[in-house]
């Protein structure tokens, strides 16, 4: 299989929902086509669209079979690739602070000595690290970011936590993840971050969305228990900036 | 704070309605009804909009105190009388007005897994991405992100309700809907092998005791996959079939994650989502393939079926309330003497 398809390919998924895929591989210029395409859609306002939900590889697109149909959709989706080429965009950049140290990083010794680093030039990489939020999912909040340099990959954990900690920082293969909410996990955990990512005495209670992008500041814990105590109050909220790309 | 007071929370009973399906892109569930033809009954029974939210009840109803000063309830989805405690039984698909201090108790459903109960002017409660739905795994929406407990007090928009005539559906015949539950083929039925989808049209399955408001496990033939079982992670659309490495197929459902990263080898359309969704543990099913545009076809003609419904609605009869048919013993097919005695479903209701 290629890593990204010529032309995109169409899927079905059902009467309500149709599937745009562009690659089957986690790769910068796929999610690139796969945002583009989103917004290009989402300034269209089709009639009968629902949502729409990009992922590394793909964009599905949530739809009433009441309102739009399957075929009709696609007509939709060609118009929109004509289109999503040629805009300039904005993206929002987020600086996130982490704690790298103790118990928020149980197992940020274990990924040093996977990847042959120290664990001090493990927070290095990972803070000189320019991520995308390639996708929102599977629970409400989690942002899947890329790329992740080669020196830092490592795989899944052999064994998932049945309970990965609220705001955990976490790598695997090319990815990382925040955990917005307290599930189980397969990732490894190099740190937390005091910021909530889904948090429903925020509005909006979701902090990102796909596009973003993200970088890493290595915090102190005591600035960590700080910081903690400030978000969870809503003393404080974490701002973004806009910057533009090509 | 007046409305409903728990004195059992049932099973399982959340408040639901048609959900948040506009922010999956935030990795959000849809959650929402799993039967929405019930719902959308059930509101209208009540005279609400349809798309109110209503209690789903699964299995095991709950026992609530009414502590406004009154409320209009309708239970739809079961063909399940709805017990006022001490006084007597209240026909399913028919709406009904208590008084403070009136219990209702919704028993064990006699024959699906669902039932909705909706209240005239509904809940007043926080939407969470404009929807009352409750996710439960992320404590969202609801009462307090949650299923209804003993000593919940669910707060009512309304302090009490105008007498009025009240509604009926005379035969809630959606709910014998059979024949083979219908599959939209893809997006990954190329991951398994030709005879392992011969396989699975031709074949009976078995609701599994897997089942909940994420997913419905089903036994029966395993799946072959032809290479591996892990894809890069994609969208999930309700009623995805989804198979992973053991081969055993999950049908993912109202509550279900927005990406995952198993390949998926059809999708239930969504006009038997709600049949399928009724059917409880160790009940048979069997798939049948059809094509997207059969599926939309197949999604005007429910719409069509379920605005029939909405049709035949018509007054149940005299427009007392429950206490006073009770007080002045009329015993005029809205309610019965005898608690337990199952005198109002058979009764006429004025159809």
């Amino acid at each position: 299989m290629t890593d990204a398809f010529a032309a995109p390919q169409f899927l079905a998924a059902g009467d309500g929902a149709m599937v745009v895929q562009f690659g089957a591989v986690i790769d910068p210029a796929v999610n690139a086509r796969v945002t583009a395409l989103a917004e290009a859609l989402r300034g269209a306002a089709i009639d009968g669209v629902i949502d729409l939900v990009p992922t590394f590889r793909s964009l599905m697109i949530h739809y009433d079979p009441l309102r739009v149909g399957h075929m009709a959709l696609r007509d939709h989706v060609t118009a929109g690739l004509s289109v999503s080429g040629t805009r300039a965009a904005r993206r929002r950049a987020w600086m996130v602070p982490c704690c790298y140290e103790g118990d928020h990083a149980p197992d940020l010794a274990a990924v040093a000595a996977g990847t042959g680093l120290s664990p001090a030039e493990v927070v290095a990489r990972h803070t000189a690290a320019s991520l995308d939020v390639y996708m929102m999912g599977f629970m409400p909040g989690f942002p899947y970011m890329a790329k992740l340099p080669p020196e830092l990959q490592v795989p899944r954990l052999d064994s998932p936590r049945v309970r990965v900690p609220i705001r955990s920082v976490s790598i695997a293969a090319e990815i990382c993840v925040v955990y917005a909410l307290e599930t189980p996990g397969g990732l490894s955990l190099i740190g937390r971050t005091p910021v909530p990512f889904f948090d429903l005495g925020r509005a909006p209670p979701v902090l990102m969305e796909s596009g973003d992008q993200v970088r890493f500041e290595a915090i102190s814990p005591a600035d960590y228990d700080l910081l903690e105590g400030d978000y969870a109050a809503h003393r404080k909220t974490l701002d973004y900036t806009w910057v533009d790309v090509a | 704070m007046t409305g409903l007071r728990v004195i059992a929370g049932g099973l399982q009973t959340t408040v639901q309605d048609f959900g948040r399906p506009h922010v999956q892109h935030l990795g959000i569930p849809a959650s929402g009804a799993m039967d929405r033809t019930a719902l959308r009954l059930a509101n209208r029974l009540v005279g609400n909009d349809e798309a109110a939210a209503a209690l789903e009840i699964r299995v095991l109803g709950p026992t609530l105190e009414v502590t406004a000063d009154s409320a209009r309830v309708a239970l739809t989805g079961s063909r399940t009388p709805l017990e006022i405690v001490g006084e007597g039984t209240v026909a399913d698909h028919r709406s009904v007005c208590l008084t403070r201090g009136q219990r209702l108790r919704v028993p064990a459903l006699g024959d699906g897994a669902l039932a909705y109960l909706a209240v005239e002017g509904g809940f007043d409660l926080p939407p969470v991405y404009d929807s009352l739905a409750t996710f439960g795994r992320a404590g969202l929406g609801g009462l307090a992100g949650r299923a209804l407990a003993e000593g919940d007090d669910l707060p009512l928009a309304l302090a009490s309700v105008e007498s009025r005539v009240e509604q009926a559906l005379a035969k809630p015949d959606y709910l014998d809907q059979s024949g083979p539950i219908r599959v939209v083929l893809g997006p990954q039925d190329d991951f398994f092998t030709a005879e392992s989808l011969a396989r699975f049209w031709a074949s009976d399955f078995t609701v599994s005791s897997a089942v909940d408001r994420m997913g419905m496990r089903l036994d029966g033939p395993a799946f072959d996959h032809r290479g591996g079982h892990d894809i890069v992670s994609d969208g999930i659309a309700l009623g995805a079939i989804q198979v992973p490495g053991n081969g055993q197929p999950i049908i993912l459902l109202a509550d279900h994650q927005t990406t995952g990263g198993y390949p998926k080898v059809g999708t239930v359309i969504g006009a038997d989502i709600g049949r399928l969704s009724r059917l409880r543990p160790g009940a048979e099913l069997a798939f049948e393939e059809v094509s997207v545009t059969e599926g939309e076809a197949a999604a005007r003609t429910a719409e069509g079926e379920v605005q029939a419904l909405f049709r035949r609605i018509a007054p149940a009869g005299a427009a007392l309330d429950l206490a006073r048919l009770a007080d002045s013993n009329l015993i005029s097919g809205v309610v019965s003497a005898t608690p337990g005695d199952d005198g109002l479903s058979s009764a006429p209701l004025g159809r």
